[in-house]
């Protein structure tokens, strides 16, 4: 479903070109479970980024479902997202003030869905996250490890058919890191693609399929079976 | 987006952050209550100075008998003609001109008046009840002239404060009978104390009807004709109709002059147009530096959002949509702004005009419109340049706040 080919993404740094992302190719099928891993500059998030349509190749071609995608503009790549992408950020991201309700119905309402659809949609997938009794809390009401399901319930509300976390147990201590985690692998389970940017090895192992990056390139490529 | 839907997201970010909501506010109401205030003091000053001048008579024209060649010699000489008397038929005539509101026909003599053992040598003003408007007189004591026909006359009169002092001291003159030449008049009224205002020193005057002057006197003519036009612009015209109606009443001839006030008239002008001048200058400034703290309350508000509007753009919101959310909100504070500073300012002025009762501070119309139209023009292109400058920023770098 995602297929990056001899992608390049440079960045001017003063007067000097750094290449975040190295020729990379990768492919990425359906309902895979991927983390990436590496050292910090490896071009984790650069990788992150360009498939979250956040970015552009500077060079290279990105299919997303069989459509170029690299060259879009602006308003189409949006659309993309909308349709195709969820993203959860270490630092979680929400609009403090925004009841967490009003959070996860956020991309309903800028896809113009109407009010009863979209309370429905966002009250079903709170309490897919474990958050049916927090939903006109706002962020600063809840600790960290709710703001993350709430921002995942953000990212699945639009049923993307990819979710892109970058660092998303970064913010978090280990145990509310580890039910966010399950959370996100039940998504898997159900048929949404994964990858997970992360500096934490256990995090990273659990993952099906490990891509480890080094100064923009990607230097390993594994697969694990499931356990 | 749907619109209710914008426009509710929009003024929750109004409603939810009430500091920043209404530092916003405030910036904008005391940049409009500014310029209200100031150009309200501006103006209460020129209305003030503009008050005083029109006291000293500026619409006044001054109607006498006899033309003053100005070249050719003395005409009236050679031919044997003497100026011909204005009378009070010619002052009623005149009123119907209609740049003339108000006549007063003037006499002046000097008589013997007395009371009781006293008695003075006093000059005698003859005149009608039109004098105290036109020359700007107020009153002490009791009234003025009746408001009778010119051509009656009454046994009555007005003195100036010296006068009353000589004759009455500290005891009421109202009712008493004043003794002039033959005939006693009674005393309706005592005129404020003024000194020399116009060509009268006004405390040492005696005022009574001018009809009586004429009898007190023994003359038809009148010594000269106060004439007060409708407006400062109209008084070359109504110079034009007073020498027309009057020559038409004397056979053709003309035989007036009617003088004005060239000397204070001009150092008015002068005088209006510095004060004009400055007014618009107080504005202009005040306005700027309206427009300016606005700009940088709107510059800060914007950019805290920076990652709000990252975030908005990775969740597929497109440029038109996020613009519309900041132009919703900035329209909003900037109308709500403006009016309250409206308010503020005239709230404020109203409490300068209890404060001084003497000043009439009132902010001029244009000041308020322009205040406005610079609050929501700056509220305006601050609140939305940022946004839009953001807008179409990368989503990564807007998302890490850059």
């Amino acid at each position: 479903m995602m297929r990056l080919e001899q992608v390049c993404r440079d960045f001017l740094v003063g007067d000097q070109v750094v290449h975040a992302l190295d020729r990379v190719d990768l492919e990425i099928r359906a309902g895979e479970y991927i983390s990436v891993m590496g050292p910090s500059g490896s071009g984790k998030s650069t990788l992150l980024n360009l498939l979250g349509l956040l970015d552009r190749p500077t060079s290279g071609t990105y299919w997303l479902n069989d459509e170029d995608v690299s060259s879009l503009p602006d308003n189409a790549l949006a659309e993309q997202r909308q349709r195709n992408i969820g993203f959860i950020f270490q630092s979680f991201h929400l609009i403090p003030r925004l009841s967490a309700l009003e959070n996860v119905e956020l991309p309903l309402v800028l896809a113009g869905a109407a009010v009863k659809e979209r309370r429905e949609r966002a009250r079903e997938v709170l309490d897919a996250v474990g958050l049916s009794a927090r939903l006109d809390h706002r962020p600063d009401q809840l600790s960290g490890g709710e703001r993350q399901r709430v921002a995942i319930g953000r990212a699945i509300v639009m049923r993307p058919g990819v979710l892109l976390a970058d660092e998303p147990t970064g913010n978090l201590d280990s145990k509310s890191g580890n039910e966010v985690i399950e959370i996100i692998e039940q998504l898997n389970r159900d048929g949404i693609s994964l990858l997970v940017v992360t500096h934490d090895p256990d995090i990273g192992d659990r993952a099906r399929r490990h891509l480890v990056m080094h100064d923009g390139r990607i230097v390993g490529d594994e697969r694990t079976d499931p356990q | 987006m749907r619109a209710d839907d914008t426009s509710r997201l929009a003024f929750q970010s109004i409603r939810r952050y009430p500091l920043r909501t209404s530092m916003l506010l405030l910036a904008i109401a005391i940049g409009v209550a500014a310029v209200v205030l100031l150009t309200a003091v501006g103006e209460g000053a020129r209305r003030y100075v503009t008050g005083e001048f029109a006291a000293l008579g500026t619409h006044l024209l001054v109607v006498l008998p006899g033309k003053a060649e100005t070249a050719g010699g003395a005409a009236g000489m050679l031919v044997g003609a003497t100026a011909r008397d204005l009378t009070l038929d010619d002052a009623a005539a005149i009123l119907r001109s209609s740049r003339v509101t108000k006549v007063a026909p003037v006499i002046v003599g000097t008589g013997n008046a007395s009371w009781r053992q006293r008695q003075r040598e006093i000059t005698v003003l003859g005149t009608t009840y039109e004098m105290l408007d036109v020359q700007h007189w107020s009153m002490q004591l009791g009234r003025f002239l009746p408001q009778i026909d010119m051509n009656v006359s009454s046994p009555v009169c007005v003195m100036g404060n010296d006068v009353r002092r000589e004759f009455f001291g500290n005891a009421n003159p109202i009712g008493q009978w004043l003794r002039i030449g033959d005939t006693r008049c009674r005393v309706i009224g005592v005129l404020a104390q003024a000194g020399v205002t116009g060509p009268f020193d006004t405390d040492e005057l005696v005022i009574v009807p001018v009809a009586s002057a004429q009898v007190l006197f023994n003359t038809a003519g009148v010594f000269r004709i106060l004439a007060e036009a409708v407006s400062r612009e109209s008084m070359p015209a109504a110079q034009r109709d007073i020498i027309e109606i009057v020559k038409a009443r004397h056979q053709g001839e003309e035989d007036i002059t009617v003088v004005t006030q060239d000397a204070v008239l001009s150092t008015f002008d002068t005088i209006f147009g510095m004060i004009t001048t400055a007014l618009g200058g107080i504005a202009a400034v005040s306005l700027i530096v309206a427009g300016i703290l606005i700009m940088n309350v709107m510059l800060v508000a914007v950019s805290q959002r920076t990652q709000e509007i990252g975030l908005l753009k990775a969740l597929g919101a497109k440029r038109r949509q996020i613009l519309l959310l900041f132009v919703i909100e900035a329209v909003f504070l900037s109308v709500l702004g403006a009016m309250l500073g409206l308010a503020l300012g005239n709230a404020g002025t109203f409490v300068l005009r209890v404060v001084f009762p003497a000043i009439d501070f009132t902010a001029p119309g244009w000041a308020m419109a322009a205040a406005v139209l610079i609050a929501m023009a700056s509220g305006l292109l601050f609140g939305i340049l940022p946004a839009s400058r953001a807008a179409r920023l990368d989503p990564v770098q807007a998302l890490a706040g850059r």
